[in-house]
């Protein structure tokens, strides 16, 4: 009950909401018959997962950009990052059961001639070294990023273009092949994760459902911070940093302290989205990728904790459609919708919403209040007259 | 006994006994005498300028200003636009640093040695000439976020509200006149509100010294007045620098005056002495 005053009904409904849906999606697919109007067919499970996996991703954005006006144009990376640790343990995974048959070697490094495993390799044989890393080297590089640019007071458009420059440079890091990521190709033919096939469709639910797990715990810390004490601070910051300053308050502390939690969350999110997608390579460091994630979080509202969510499923869900039609064109789609709603609904869906109905109690507020006075005044002429 | 302590000779130096006599013991009481004797008039103050110069692209916006405020003292400051007044917050608050010049706080703090944060920490609060608040906030939130306290992020994801800190927050509202308007939106205040607002978050910070910048810029006769009426209140227990232009409220507040023109003090004294200076008619008020 404390708990629910304090996040809020809405962060309370969308966790209800994910966390039926991490049961009933799984049960719909794998209990019910395909004649049943509530089967949901195996191949969508993924693909689902997959835009979960995306949310929690325009969720990670939000604490950012929403609530601390930090604009990262970099927010893939972290996603890739955390992406690239989890599909090194799928590659260790894998044995002797790639096409080079080597025990030991991923078969991109056999065909490279390489005799043994890079250094770095080391430990990603092991699930929990995995998971920690999954969260330690997107943090770490937002940690250490984030100190160096909020301490220098790099802000707006110049901060944007250096995270936009971070994702690049990685970018083009990973896609050498003496990196040791499986350069172009990147990591792929995953067999099983945990000792589950990776294929099958009781995998996939599994996978789907710790989805959504994941994203309600992301919409339970974001919603706790952003309630906090430091939440307010986060948007004083947002609005009028230096005010904050004036009043004592360190704000590179503060965005450094949210940039490497969101980091982490978009680990996570990659984390999840590679074992559903089945592949993870060079291309989802791509600027265009981290630029996609802030226009789903402005098409959904910004600041508003559902909204990106929102924004997220919509534009996502909106592309398979799209580029089953005209993949050609999806672009031009994605930059017109931006556009659209940078002109249009600047709030986003779930802001412009909030802000018609707190307009709306407003405005009913200050009509009782009016009729109130004028009782008032009838009260006290009442009792003059008598 | 006297003999013996004589004898033992703990050398004593202007009636004080030097506990060691070791040379490096020694040596760090000299050096604190002078340093000491080198902190001399502005050892009592609770700001101290001296010789303070600050150039804009060959433009001297502060030029050899030397300026010096007692403890639990109010000041006004009054000048012509451009003559300094907001570059010298600027200054003493760590925004701007000085290019040549001494700034001290109680007599012994180096202000140009530290950023803002440190100084807001150290108790010196500050308003803005355009009223700066957190407009997304509702009053009471500006209010609680400028509390003094802890200033650490972690303790502040942490933080629970406290009834102490409850008390204070409605004890400013009433001196601020702004109770009623607790839940709304800073966004909604209006501009006279906004200013009292941001005098409140000064308050809440519990700063030693205070400086506002133009609080009645934009305020109604009456308002102008109450904030007169508010900053003698707050004189009562903090020291204040207020900027102002308008002559009459800096006559309500009946304090000491400066008069600063191009980067430098140009009168100081009485309100009417400074009225009175043929120099300040002719660059200010007589304009
Ligand atoms: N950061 C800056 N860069 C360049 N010039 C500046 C800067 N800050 C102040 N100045 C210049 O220094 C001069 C003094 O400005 P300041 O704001 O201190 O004046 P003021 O006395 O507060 O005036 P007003 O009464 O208009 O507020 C002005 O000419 C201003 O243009
Ligand atoms: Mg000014």
């Amino acid at each position: 009950m404390i708990l629910a005053r304090f996040l809020g009904p809405r962060v309370i409904v969308l966790v209800a909401v994910l966390l039926a849906a991490a049961v009933l999606v799984p049960a719909a697919t794998l209990a019910l018959p395909a004649s049943s109007p509530f089967h949901i067919p195996a191949y969508l499970v993924p693909l689902i997962g997959k835009y979960v996996c995306y949310a929690l991703l325009a969720l990670a954005l939000d604490l950012v950009w929403g609530y601390v006006g930090i604009l990262s144009l970099g927010h893939g990376a972290f996603f890739a990052l955390g992406g690239y640790a989890m599909g090194m343990y799928l590659m260790r995974q894998i044995g002797s059961r790639g096409v080079y048959g080597n025990p030991i070697l991923p078969d991109f490094m056999v065909f490279l001639n390489w005799k043994e495993l890079p250094w770095y390799w080391t430990g990603f044989g092991e699930f929990w070294f995995a998971a920690i890393m999954v969260v330690l080297v997107p943090g770490l590089l937002a940690f250490v990023f984030g100190f160096f640019a909020f301490r220098s007071r790099v802000t707006g458009v110049y901060l944007s273009i250096i995270t936009q420059a971070m994702t690049y440079a990685l970018l083009l890091a990973f896609f050498r092949n003496d990196m040791g990521f499986g350069g172009n190709n990147g990591l792929t033919d995953f067999k099983d994760i945990l000792g589950f096939p990776i294929q099958a469709e009781t995998t996939r639910a599994g996978l789907f459902a710790a989805s959504c797990v994941a994203l309600a715990l992301g919409v339970l810390v974001v919603g706790a911070i952003t309630r906090s004490k430091l939440g307010k601070l986060m948007v004083a910051v947002r609005d009028a940093e230096s005010r904050t300053r004036f009043i004592g308050w360190r704000p590179e502390y503060v965005k450094l302290f949210a940039f490497t939690v969101s980091a982490v969350m978009a680990g996570i999110a990659g984390a999840l989205y590679v074992p559903q997608v089945g592949i993870i390579n060079p291309g989802e460091f791509a600027p265009v990728n981290s630029i996609e994630i802030v226009i789903w979080a402005a098409v959904g509202g910004r600041g508003t904790l559902l909204g990106p969510v929102i924004g997220a499923l919509l534009v996502n869900y909106g592309k398979s459609v799209f580029t089953g039609l005209a993949p050609e064109y999806w672009l031009f789609v994605l930059g017109g919708l931006f556009v659209l709603v940078t002109l249009f609904l600047p709030r986003g869906i779930v802001g412009t919403i909030d802000h018609g109905w707190s307009a709306l109690r407003e405005r009913r507020r200050a009509a009782r209040a009016e009729k109130g006075e004028s009782m008032g005044e009838g009260g006290v002429s009442s009792q003059a007259a008598e | 006994m006297m003999t013996m302590d004589q004898g033992a000779a703990p050398q004593t130096e202007g009636g004080e006994f030097v506990v060691s006599p070791h040379p490096y013991a020694t040596q760090l009481r000299t050096e604190r005498l002078a340093r000491e004797a080198a902190l001399g008039s502005r050892r009592e103050t609770l700001l101290y300028l001296n010789g303070v110069n600050k150039t804009f692209d060959g433009f001297k916006a502060i030029n050899n200003l030397s300026l010096v405020l007692e403890r639990g003292e109010m000041r006004a400051i009054i000048g012509p636009n451009g003559a300094g007044k907001t570059t010298m917050m600027d200054i003493i608050t760590g925004k701007t640093r000085p290019d040549a010049g001494e700034v001290y706080f109680r007599g012994e703090v180096d202000l140009t040695k530290h950023d803002e944060p440190a100084i807001a920490s150290m108790g010196i609060g500050r308003k803005f000439q355009k009223p700066t608040v957190f407009e997304s906030h509702t009053v009471e939130d500006n209010l609680a976020l400028s509390l003094s306290g802890s200033r650490s992020v972690l303790t502040a994801l942490l933080h629970k509200k406290s009834a102490a800190d409850a008390g204070k927050i409605d004890e400013i509202l009433a001196t601020t006149r702004l109770t009623d308007k607790r839940k709304r939106l800073a966004s909604g205040l209006s501009h006279g509100q906004k200013q009292w607002l941001e005098i409140g978050m000064l308050l809440a910070q519990d700063p030693e010294l205070l400086l506002v910048d133009e609080p009645v810029a934009g305020m109604t006769d009456a308002e102008t007045e109450e904030t007169a009426r508010l900053l003698r209140d707050i004189a009562q227990k903090h020291s204040v620098i207020v900027v102002e232009h308008d002559m009459h409220f800096v006559r309500e507040l009946g304090v000491k005056v400066t008069c600063l023109h191009e980067g430098s003090v140009l009168s100081e004294g009485s309100i009417d002495h400074v009225s009175r200076d043929p120099r300040v008619i002719e660059v200010y008020l007589g304009r």
